[in-house]
C-alpha cells in the first residue's frame, strides 16, 4: 500500500503548535490540514462548534480538484485564492505543498486580509518541517 | 494512499465503488448506511443531480475498530458512473486504497460494464496505478431482476467479460435487497487492511 506524505508524531505535534499559534489563537474557528485524497492530517478548533471534519475534507478535496481542473482548462496553473464567503462563517483553502491543503474556517470577526497573512505565515513554517 | 496519524493512532483508508451509471453503487452505500447506523457517526454525504444520479460522489465514513492499537477509519466513496463525468470520477479515485467494481447484471448493460472497467484501468494509469496491484472486489449486482423476468447475464458471462484476467473475489448481489452488500464491503475492507498490518507493526 502507498502512503501520502508520512508524518511522525513529532512532526504532527509541531504542526499542531504552528496552527494553534498562527491561526486558532488569533481567532480562527477551525483548521484542517488534509491531503487531496480527502484524508485529515491535523484538525484543530476553538471548541465551540462541532463540524463534521471528515465530510468537510472529502468535499474540500473534490472541490479543490475541480477548481484546479478548471484552471487547467483555461490555461492557468492554479487559482491562488480559493475562498467561500458566508453570512457568518467563511472557508478559505490554501495549498501547502503538492498534495496537501490547509482549510480554515473563520467568522466575520476575522478579516480576509488578516487571515491570508496568517495562513501564509503558518504555511511557511510548516513547509520547513516537511 | 492511506494516512496514518501516529499521534492519534488513527488510520484513514479510502475505498471507492466504481462501475457503470445506474449500476447500484449509491444503493450499496445507502444500504450500508442504514444497516450499520450505530457505527456511523456522521451523515452520508451525497452530491446528486436531479433524478438521483450521482454528480460528484457519495461519501460514508465508517469506523471498523482497532488493528494493532490503531483505530481504523474507512472512508467509502462512490464515483458518478455516467460517461460524461469522467473528470470528476478521476478526482474521486485520487488516493484510492481499495476498489469495488459494481457491475450491472442486466443483459442490456453488458457493453457498459466492459467499458466502465476499461475506463477504471485508464483512470488508474493517470495516477500511475495498476489495476492488478490494488485490492479489488467484483460485485455482480441486480441479481433479483431475474425473478421479475428481466433478462440478466449469467455469472459465467460476467466472469468472462470482466474478471477472467483480474481474478478478483466476486459476489452476486442485490443492493436494493441488501443481498451480499455487507459481504462485499467486508471483503474489500479485509483485503485493504491486510496490506496495512505490516505497516502498523
Ligand atoms: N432491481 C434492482 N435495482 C437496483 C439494484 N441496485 C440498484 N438498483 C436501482 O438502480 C437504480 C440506480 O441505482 P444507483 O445506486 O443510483 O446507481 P449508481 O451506480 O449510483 O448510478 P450513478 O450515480 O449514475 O453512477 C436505482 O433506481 C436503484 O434503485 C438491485 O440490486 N436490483
Ligand atoms: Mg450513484
Amino acid at each position: 500500500m502507498e502512503f501520502t506524505i508520512e508524518f511522525d508524531k513529532q512532526q504532527i505535534e509541531s504542526i499542531e503548535n504552528i496552527l494553534q499559534e498562527e491561526l486558532i489563537d488569533t481567532g480562527v474557528q477551525s483548521v484542517i490540514l488534509m491531503d487531496l485524497a480527502g484524508n485529515v492530517v491535523v484538525n484543530l478548533d476553538k471548541g465551540d462548534k462541532n463540524h463534521d471534519v471528515f465530510s468537510l475534507a472529502a468535499l474540500a478535496a473534490g472541490n479543490y480538484g475541480a477548481v484546479s481542473a478548471m484552471a487547467n482548462i483555461i490555461g492557468e496553473q492554479e487559482f491562488s485564492l480559493l475562498f467561500h464567503k458566508g453570512e457568518e462563517e467563511s472557508i478559505h483553502f490554501s495549498k501547502v505543498v503538492e498534495d496537501l491543503l490547509l482549510l480554515t474556517i473563520f467568522d466575520k470577526n476575522v478579516s480576509l486580509g488578516f487571515l491570508r497573512l496568517k495562513v501564509a505565515e503558518a504555511i511557511k513554517r510548516i513547509q520547513k518541517l516537511i | 494512499m492511506a494516512l496514518i496519524n501516529p499521534k492519534k493512532k488513527e488510520v484513514q483508508v479510502k475505498i471507492v465503488y466504481y462501475g457503470p451509471g445506474r449500476g447500484g453503487k449509491t444503493t450499496n452505500l445507502e444500504y450500508i448506511n442504514e444497516k450499520f447506523k450505530k457505527r456511523i457517526q456522521n451523515e452520508m454525504v451525497t452530491v446528486k443531480t436531479y433524478g438521483d444520479r450521482t454528480l460528484f460522489f457519495d461519501f460514508l465514513p465508517f469506523d471498523i475498530g482497532e488493528i494493532k492499537g490503531h483505530s481504523i477509519k474507512v472512508q467509502l466513496y462512490t464515483v458518478p458512473g455516467q460517461v460524461k463525468y469522467n473528470a470528476t470520477r478521476r478526482l474521486v479515485l485520487r488516493g484510492v486504497d481499495g476498489l469495488v467494481f459494481v457491475a450491472d447484471s442486466m443483459d442490456l448493460r453488458r457493453e457498459m460494464n466492459i467499458r466502465s472497467l476499461q475506463n477504471l484501468k485508464e483512470n488508474l494509469e493517470t495516477f500511475n496505478k495498476n489495476i492488478f496491484h490494488i485490492p479489488l472486489v467484483m460485485q455482480y449486482n441486480k441479481r433479483d431482476l431475474k425473478e421479475e423476468g428481466i433478462p440478466i447475464l449469467s455469472i459465467e458471462t460476467l466472469q468472462k467479460d470482466l474478471n477472467s484476467r483480474l481474478q478478483a473475489p466476486y459476489f452476486s448481489a442485490s443492493a436494493v435487497r441488501g443481498d451480499n452488500v455487507a459481504s462485499t464491503m467486508k471483503k474489500i475492507i479485509a483485503m485493504t487492511v491486510t496490506s496495512l498490518r505490516k505497516k502498523l507493526e
